[in-house]
């Protein structure tokens, strides 16, 4: 007999695996459909038949394509997302190398977005329909309806060009960023590695617009959520049986409705951050932030087609990644739910 | 009562005559009666001021792309002299001022609202009938193929949509017909999510069994009897995913993946400004405005339908 959580990691990796096979067929669909030949990018235009025929072998383009795709899946299994034409490294190494930028872009992002966004929506929520409440939803609404990449030049053209307030793009001050020792490419980590708190809150000063920013984006999201959910524990019978025996209205909203809240919260949180990921490619390249979206960004520009496959395939990866285990930590959480 | 005040009163207080035949309780005809549901649905969304706000929005926006060329002065894609109305400060005959190509920005802005109109239209006429059918089709016909068609929308839903358009955008070139494919390719799996959901609700109902004995064949169930029960949430969310289009349009424009130039698009107008934003900072500005507009119009609309015609949501 199978126990059941290992049935369940079973199913889970199951899930996982047939979402990257849908993934995989994506990007192995886009890389196939491409109006440039594969060949003539590696090959001089005058090459002789022999010379091409070989690299249509070495690319694995002369088998049918189902057989391709098979390759193809294999080797991205084994970490090979081929060579970058831009940098010539192997795209994994150059990813590998940007990620932590983003994490800690979209990290600190999720921080604010969630110790904003949820007292807001429980305030909201407590004040239903008061002026209060309409200025939280107004304030979530028009964090949807923003381009989040003008939002942010224009947040550069007003606290880094006018008021001087605050740094321009980048990670660091213009020729800091080859000063500080990588350790774990989390630029706030790393320059407290190095005990260098100057550099620190340099790094710091670079991280408050982008990371409000994406706070913004995702503080929309949550504390609308956050309302709804918190509304629909505040009509509960049990909120009034405590009220009736007196138990203070804080109480009430922090311990018990919050509590039960709490697991569907989770998610919510959960998937923001995966949007966070994602949503940071716009935001990387207004602020010129060295992560995986500047760098998907740069590839197109640099026709380095491939490159853009494998942030694809890694993004989504992470993104997959995260919503699956959203879900099973909401079930784990949550036993209604199993 | 209304005998004993002035005929002036009279008029203001009763109402007219075509209230009462659209909220009578024996409508005549079939098409009374949906009048009079759709009057009712009228009356509720007109009652938030936001969703009012937000349909002012949309139909200035539907405004201004069919009469640009009665509300500008300049074209959109004829540049003025190259040196003498370059980046015009807004104000005198450039009401937003010029850019880089000594364009009119406020023309530009104005067409563009045809290109924008037009992505979310196509994305909309293309995404939503697909995703129906599937949804549909899952839900009524069930076992493999439910699970079949529903691993593959599970599997689109849970892949990033951006990065993903952004791939096919990358991989296809630039231009609209690729950004418009780009975006619905990546749009479809939540409709056929509702079309499924609504269609588990009535595929067991009497009117269903009714039509299938009498003959029916499943093509004509899911066509004539199941569709139309999915479009009033379809409808919804179709709305509530048009500022999202909007958004990730822009933003694939702002990349360079949009609308080649000179044709008039906001998120490529953005990212042309960008470089000037120190000295010339309308020719960014106003296009963002202008997304952030009908983004705004088309969320709040949304939101006023859903309360409508989707009750459960609130």
């Amino acid at each position: 007999m199978i126990p059941g959580w290992l049935r369940s990691l079973g199913k889970v990796l199951v899930s996982i695996a047939i979402t990257m096979f849908g993934l995989l067929l994506v990007t192995f669909v886009i890389s196939r459909m491409l109006p440039a030949d594969p060949v003539l990018a590696i090959v001089s235009d005058h090459a002789s038949e022999e010379v091409i025929a070989a690299a249509r072998v070495k690319l694995g383009l002369n088998h049918p394509l189902p057989v391709q795709f098979l390759i193809y899946i294999w080797q991205v299994m084994q970490g090979d997302l081929g060579i970058s034409l831009r940098t010539n490294n192997p795209i994994l190494t150059d990813l590998a190398h940007v990620f932590p930028a983003t994490l800690e872009l979209a990290t600190w992002g999720i921080v604010i977005g969630v110790l904003l966004g949820v007292p807001l929506g429980v305030l909201g929520a407590v004040r239903k329909d008061s002026w209060i409440d309409n200025v939280i939803r107004f304030i979530g609404l028009v964090g949807y309806s923003m381009p989040i990449f003008w939002l942010g030049i224009m947040g550069l053209l007003i606290f880094y060009a006018k008021l001087d307030w605050l740094p321009g793009p980048g990670r660091l001050d213009f020729g800091y960023e080859d000063m500080v020792t990588p350790i774990t490419g989390i630029m706030t980590i790393d320059t407290l590695l190095n005990n260098d708190t100057e550099m620190f809150w340099n790094a710091v000063s670079h991280l408050i617009l982008p990371a409000a920013l994406l706070g913004y984006y995702s503080l929309a999201y949550i504390s609308r959520m956050t309302r709804s959910l918190m509304l629909s524990q505040l009509r509960q019978e049990y909120v009034l049986t405590a009220r009736v025996k007196g138990v203070p209205e804080r109480r009430i909203i922090w311990k018990h409705a919050m509590g039960n809240i709490m697991v569907p919260l989770l998610t919510v949180i959960a998937l923001s951050y995966g949007n966070l990921l994602e949503g940071s490619v716009l935001t990387e390249t207004v602020f010129t932030w060295r992560g995986i979206g500047l760098y998907i960004t740069d590839s197109i520009f640099g026709q380095d087609l491939p490159a853009v496959m494998g942030g694809t395939i890694v993004v989504g990866f992470v993104y997959i990644l995260i919503n699956t285990l959203t879900d099973v930590l909401y079930r784990f959480l949550d036993p209604r739910a199993r | 009562m209304s005998n004993t005040v002035s005929t002036g009163w009279v008029i203001a207080l009763t109402p007219p005559q075509w209230r009462g035949w659209l909220l009578t309780n024996t409508p005549h005809s079939r098409w009374q009666a949906r009048a009079g549901r759709a009057y009712l649905g009228w009356a509720a969304f007109a009652r938030s001021p936001l969703s009012m706000l937000g349909l002012a929005i949309l139909v200035a926006l539907v405004g201004m792309a069919i009469f640009a060329p009665l509300i500008t002065v300049y074209s959109p894609v004829v540049s003025g002299d190259t040196v003498a109305d370059r980046f015009l400060p807004p104000g005198g005959d450039h009401w937003l001022g010029t850019d880089a190509h000594a364009w009119d920005i406020w023309s530009r802005i104005v067409y563009g609202s045809r290109t924008s109109l037009l992505i979310i239209f196509m994305v909309a006429i293309i995404a939503a009938p697909v995703g129906v059918a599937i949804g549909t089709t899952a839900g009524y016909l069930g076992g493999w193929v439910d699970t079949a068609l529903m691993r593959l929308t599970d599997a689109f839903l849970a892949l990033p949509k951006l990065v993903l358009a952004l791939a096919f955008a990358a991989a296809l070139g630039a231009g609209m017909e690729n950004l418009i494919l780009a975006i619905a390719i990546t749009s479809w799996p939540p409709y056929a999510r509702i079309a499924r959901a609504e269609t588990l609700t009535v595929r067991n109902t009497d009117y269903i069994a009714a039509a299938q004995m009498s003959g029916a064949s499943s093509f004509r169930i899911l066509l004539g009897h199941i569709m139309p029960m999915c479009m009033p949430s379809l409808i919804v969310r179709v709305t509530l995913d048009m500022a999202g289009i909007i958004l990730t349009a822009a933003g694939l424009g702002f990349l360079g993946l949009g609308v080649p130039l000179p044709q008039p698009e906001w998120g490529s107008m953005v990212a042309d400004g960008r470089n000037d934003i120190l000295n010339q900072w309308w020719v960014c500005t106003y296009p963002g405005i202008a997304i952030f507009i009908v983004s705004l119009g088309f969320n709040l609309v949304g939101d006023g339908l859903r309360d409508v015609l989707d009750p459960r949501e609130q």
